[in-house]
Formats: structure tokens, C-alpha cells, sequence
């Protein structure tokens, strides 16, 4: 094995021989390694937030027609430390009647709760926190301490909109957990494994392409979960103030930030490893440098467009969101399940056939359903009275 | 003692102590904080018997579904919660009684039974087989009927719940 | 390895300390938080039987997950019961809710 190769497997493996060397016992050596794993990732996911909140901001920017942040260092990339200088220096203020311990618990579990997720990910052929055999299940109940942070600091404020705020996350939460879980069995039945390592090394064809129907609805649940435009009904600003935050000032507000901002990237990871293959890809196998780099490659492609979607789409209103996920998302998941498992199962023997047959349905699925059922979900308003214009024009007067 | 021998007293001794806070909490709200801390720890103990589809299981079940409604409960009846300064009714020292007699009963027939003694059952490569859980559930000659039960108990819960909580008069 | 005594007096005491919970607390809350317990001690000792005596099976396993099933069932109800009483009452005191009538 050379550094070239697999760097992180070539720098444990190293580490672990010196601390064999200094005469300690394998498991200790194994712990130290792991704990040292533990405490490295989530560190260089917080510092990548830095980057994320440059390349947001800077793309949004675009979308808008603005330039971004370009003043401070290089294409603004400095901007970010400087936010994070001011955030660190402000001023923590409790509101009177807060709950002490869910307010100032509910912070730290926003970003926590997203960081326990990149514990199970394959990151190459080799880089990997966990093997667990039930990771995704795991990734399913870590999704479960997002919805209670939003809740704690709703409560926690004693503050009326924030707690509107709590109650709109913990329904839209739960009510988009149910697709999203059932959509997650697809991949699941094809595979037959919960593991994610499991899932990606089955990939041969991408799932996005096998089920489109299932990465469609995951993509629009996950979004849904991180609680992002055209979701972000939690923090509101025109009708919440500021929805669920607005008593953290400070660092507590700036973990907020961060948990939204990894929480984006960390569902933009989620969908590339569980739909687009993860690591895999022409060589991945034998260099897993390579195979890291694919995956990096693939999880900025979906994340760009979470950042188109949240610069280009409005808000939902309250009753649309729930219309979408009772009415067009739960059923579609239901009805594809049932007929991916009818499909896949008669057959597994001809990998191509399967991979065609099982593509055409679930993408006509998908089609029908958002066409017929997308229209009819939401109840159209009657129109109270007729349009009028709300400026005449006058040629006359510019001629004159 | 072993160092998972250590972890599992740990793992008690928390579980244990949040559980005690869950009964004695002032606040409804904290109980339900404390109740989450003691299925976590239970969880936990799942985990140190190598049941990992259950201990995750634990988590999304009870912290992610059943802790969250039981907060959400505790946020909408609140106004009769804050009023109400104690928190134990009159006949709380028999309850401490039958608790604790109880436990003292259970643990004199523990003293007397003799199972102790056999060694954790060899699992298969790879920790528990969750293929034969899902088969054991669905197989006509394991538990298909009592799983059938099972979601027929969760349906009617559900309609029941609705039908219940749900404002009807309308 | 931890002996499976240890398993079953930590079940033990968590499912006394639900049963006091059950019994002695006033808010109809937190009497379904003590059910809850006793709902986990009873999955600790199913889990922890299984393991040292039917382990490679998974029978015992099958009878944790009807628990939580059920668990989730009843936490379901009692709640909608709770809120249910609440609108009527304004309370959701133990010792307030003593009509047959609604």
C-alpha cells in the first residue's frame, strides 16, 4: 500500500504500528485510533462549513444577479472567518422565562444530530467511520434528534413564534419521515443489506437510474428534513419573525447556521452515496483516493442544486406542504414500493432487463403521479372578483 | 472487571439516575428531557448485547417518535401543568412501598434461581443476523400471525388516535 | 462479559422506579412516560434472555418488536386520550378526571 493510494488507511496503519511499538495492547491501539477518527471528522466538517458558507452565499448571489461576497481575501473567500469573528464576540442573551436546559441543549443537538449521520459513511473503498450492518436504519433515528432541537429551542425560548415555529418543524418533520423511510426500502429490497457499504458496492447501475421515483421522493424529503427552501416554513421570516431562533443570539444562533449548512451537505452526501453510487466509478476499487474524489465530485453536483432550488423556488404555504407529502409523496412512495417489488424480484436473474423494466415504470410513476395527483392535491382558490390592472398606462402623456 | 464490564455501570448508573429524575422532575418538560437521556442509556445497553438493529431501533422508535409526542403532549396541555405544585398525589408513600417491595421480591427470587451461570450464546460473523429477524417475522412456521396482529394493532391505534384526538363535532 | 444477573437487576430497578412513576405521579404525562419505562425493562430482560439463551434463534428478538409496537400503539392513544380530556377539562390531572360521563 503507498500513501499515494489510500492516504488516511496509510496514515493509520502507520500510527497504529507506533503505538504497538511503544508496547501497547492491540484494542488499546484500535481505541485510540477510533477515538482519534471521532474526533477528526466532525472537526473537518465543522471547518468545511466555513467553505460551504462562501460557496452558498457566492452561488445565491449569482442566482440574484449580485456578486457575493468578493471584499474580503481572494473572491471573498475570507468572508466566512470574519462572520465567524463577529459571531464569536457577540453578546449571549437569555430571554426571561427560558427553560434553561432545552435552550441551551437544543443548539448543540442541531449540529450533533447531524454530525452522528457522517459516522456511517463510506467515504472511499477503505474511509469509513462504522460498519454498521444497520447504518441505514441509523441514519434514519439520527434524522429523529433534527426534529427534537428545532422542538427544544421552540420551547425553550418562551417565545409564542418561536414555538409556532417548533410545532410547523416537529409536523412537517414527521410527516415527511413517512415517505422518505418508505423510499429508503427500495434501494434496501434491491440490495438486500441495510449497510451502506452494502448499498453503494451494489450499485453496478446507480439507483437513480433503477429508481427514480425513489430518489425523487428522497430528494424532496431530505430537503424537506434540513428544513431548506422552498421548506423552510420553520424560521419564516415573514410570518415567524424568525421562526424557532429568534432568541439565540451569538454562538448559539451560529450553531444553528452550521447545523443547516452541514445538514444541506450532509443530505447532498446521503443522496449520492445511497442514488448515484457513492464512491464508485472507473478505478475506484484499487485506488480509494480516487474513489473519494468521485465522491466529492458527485455530492457538490447535488448540492448545487439545493442551492438552485433554494434561489429559485418560493416558499410553500403551510397546507401545500402537507398536500405534497400526504397526497402525492406518501402514496407514489407506497405504489412504487409495491411495484418495484412485484418487478425486481422475477428478474434478478438478468441484471440489464431489471435495471430497464424496473427504470420505465417507476419513471412513468413519477410522471403520472406529479402530473395528476401534484395538480389535484392543493384545492384551487376561487377567484373572489376579476383582476384589475393595477396601473393604466397613459400613452398619451409620454407622446406629449 | 472488564472495560465493558465498567461501561455497562455506567451505562446503568445513568440510565438509572435519569430514570429517577424522569419521577422526580418539578416540570413535565424535563421529565420528558430525562426520559429521553434514559431511552438513550437503554438503548445503550441494547448495544452492549450486541442487539444493534434494536439498540438503532430504540432511537428512532422512542427518541425520534414516542419522546417527540410526548413533548408535544406536554407543550399543548401546559396551562394546567404550571398551575399544579405538586406533583405526587396523597398516596405516594404506598406507591414507594409497592415499588420497592417489589423490587426486594424480585431480587430475592434472582438470589434463589440458579440460570445465572451460562455464557452468552456464540453469535454468527458479523453480529446479529437481521435477514433471520425479518424472516423469523414473516415465515408462516415463525410469527406471521402475530405480526399480522401487530399492525393490525398499529391501524387501530392510528384510527383510534384520529378519531379520539381529532375534533369531530365539525 | 457482563453476567446476565446484571441485566436483570437493571431491569428490575427501572421498571420499579416506572411503577412508582405510574403510581404516584399526578399528571397523566408523566404516567405514560413511567409506562414507558417499565415497556423498556421488560425489552432489556427479552433482549438480554435472548442473548444468553436462545441467541443464534431470533425468536426472543420477535417478541422485543411487538413490544414497541405496542408501546408505539399505546403511546399513540393515551396521548389523543390525554389532549381529548384536556379540551374537555382543562386538566390533565389523574385524580381530576373521576367522571364516567363526558
Amino acid at each position: 500500500m503507498s500513501f499515494w493510494y489510500d492516504p488516511v488507511a496509510f496514515i493509520a496503519e502507520w500510527l497504529r504500528g507506533v503505538l504497538l511499538g511503544w508496547g501497547m495492547a492491540p484494542e488499546g491501539a484500535a481505541f485510540v485510533l477510533t477515538a482519534l477518527g471521532a474526533a477528526i471528522m466532525p472537526l473537518l466538517a465543522m471547518l468545511f462549513v466555513i467553505f460551504l458558507i462562501w460557496y452558498e452565499r457566492k452561488l445565491i448571489g449569482r442566482i440574484q444577479n449580485r456578486f457575493g461576497p468578493n471584499r474580503v481575501g481572494p473572491f471573498g473567500l475570507i468572508q466566512p472567518f470574519a462572520d465567524m469573528l463577529k459571531i464569536f464576540i457577540k453578546e449571549y442573551i437569555t430571554p426571561i422565562g427560558a427553560d434553561w436546559l432545552p435552550y441551551n441543549l437544543a443548539p448543540v443537538l442541531s449540529v450533533g444530530g447531524v454530525l452522528l449521520i457522517w459516522a456511517v459513511i463510506p467515504f472511499s473503498a477503505t474511509i469509513m467511520g462504522v460498519n454498521l450492518n444497520v447504518g441505514l436504519v441509523y441514519i434514519i433515528a439520527a434524522g429523529g434528534l433534527g426534529a427534537l432541537s428545532f422542538l427544544l429551542a421552540g420551547w425553550g425560548s418562551n417565545n409564542k413564534y418561536a414555538m409556532i415555529g417548533g410545532f410547523r418543524s416537529v409536523a412537517q418533520l414527521i410527516s415527511y419521515e413517512v415517505p422518505m423511510v418508505v423510499s429508503l426500502l427500495m434501494p434496501v429490497m434491491l440490495t438486500g443489506s441495510l449497510g451502506i457499504n452494502d448499498l453503494v458496492k451494489a450499485q453496478t447501475i446507480p439507483f437513480i437510474v433503477t429508481l427514480p421515483a425513489a430518489a425523487a421522493i428522497f430528494f424532496i424529503t431530505s430537503v424537506a428534513e434540513a428544513g431548506r427552501a422552498p421548506f423552510d416554513l420553520v424560521e419564516a421570516e415573514s410570518e415567524l419573525v424568525a421562526g424557532f431562533n429568534v432568541e439565540y443570539s451569538g454562538l448559539k444562533f451560529g450553531m444553528f447556521f452550521v447545523g443547516e449548512f452541514l445538514h444541506a451537505f450532509t443530505i447532498s452526501l446521503l443522496f449520492s452515496t445511497l442514488f448515484l453510487g457513492g464512491w464508485r466509478g472507473p478505478g475506484a476499487e484499487t485506488y480509494p483516493l480516487l474513489g473519494f474524489l468521485y465522491l466529492v465530485i458527485k455530492t457538490f453536483l447535488v448540492y448545487f442544486v439545493v442551492i438552485l432550488f433554494r434561489g429559485s423556488l418560493p416558499r410553500f404555504r403551510i397546507d401545500q406542504m402537507m398536500d405534497l407529502t400526504w397526497k402525492v409523496l406518501t402514496p407514489l412512495a407506497l405504489v412504487s414500493l409495491v411495484v418495484t417489488a412485484l418487478l425486481a424480484k422475477p428478474l434478478a436473474g438478468i441484471p440489464a432487463l431489471q435495471a430497464v423494466v424496473l427504470f420505465v415504470v417507476n419513471a412513468i410513476l413519477l410522471m403520472v403521479f406529479f402530473s395528476v395527483a401534484g395538480k389535484r392535491a392543493t384545492p384551487k382558490r376561487a377567484i373572489v372578483g376579476k383582476p384589475r390592472p393595477l396601473a393604466t398606462p397613459h400613452h398619451e402623456d409620454v407622446s406629449a | 472487571m472488564t472495560g465493558l464490564q465498567v461501561v455497562f455501570l455506567l451505562i446503568g448508573a445513568v440510565t438509572l439516575a435519569s430514570a429517577v429524575m424522569v419521577v422526580a422532575a418539578k416540570r413535565v418538560m424535563h421529565a420528558a428531557l430525562w426520559l429521553i437521556l434514559a431511552l438513550v442509556g437503554v438503548a445503550a445497553a441494547y448495544a452492549t448485547l450486541e442487539a444493534s438493529f434494536f439498540a438503532v431501533m430504540q432511537v428512532a422508535v422512542y427518541v425520534g417518535a414516542i419522546a417527540i409526542l410526548i413533548i408535544f403532549a406536554a407543550m399543548l396541555t401546559r396551562r394546567s401543568m404550571e398551575d399544579d405544585p405538586a406533583r405526587l398525589n396523597k398516596g405516594w408513600p404506598a406507591a414507594l412501598l409497592a415499588a420497592g417491595g417489589l423490587l426486594a421480591g424480585l431480587v430475592y427470587l434472582f438470589s434463589r434461581w440458579t440460570g445465572f451461570s451460562s455464557p452468552a450464546r456464540a453469535l454468527p460473523e458479523g453480529g446479529e443476523n437481521i435477514a433471520a429477524l425479518g424472516l423469523a417475522l414473516t415465515a408462516p412456521e415463525g410469527f406471521l400471525v402475530p405480526f399480522e396482529v401487530a399492525s393490525l394493532l398499529l391501524v387501530a391505534a392510528m384510527i383510534g388516535a384520529i378519531y379520539v384526538a381529532g375534533d369531530l363535532r365539525k | 462479559m457482563i453476567p446476565l444477573s446484571w441485566y436483570l437487576i437493571f431491569a428490575a430497578c427501572l421498571f420499579c422506579i416506572g411503577l412508582f412513576g405510574v403510581l404516584a405521579r399526578k399528571n397523566a404525562v408523566t404516567i405514560l412516560m413511567g409506562i414507558e419505562l417499565m415497556l423498556n425493562a421488560v425489552n432489556i430482560n427479552l433482549l438480554a434472555f435472548w442473548r444468553y439463551l436462545w441467541a443464534p434463534k431470533a425468536d426472543g428478538q420477535v417478541f422485543v418488536a411487538i413490544v414497541i409496537v405496542a408501546a408505539a400503539a399505546e403511546a399513540a392513544v393515551g396521548l389523543a386520550l390525554i389532549i381529548s380530556a384536556y379540551r374537555r377539562r382543562q386538566t390533565v390531572n389523574a385524580n381530576e378526571m373521576d367522571m364516567l360521563k363526558g
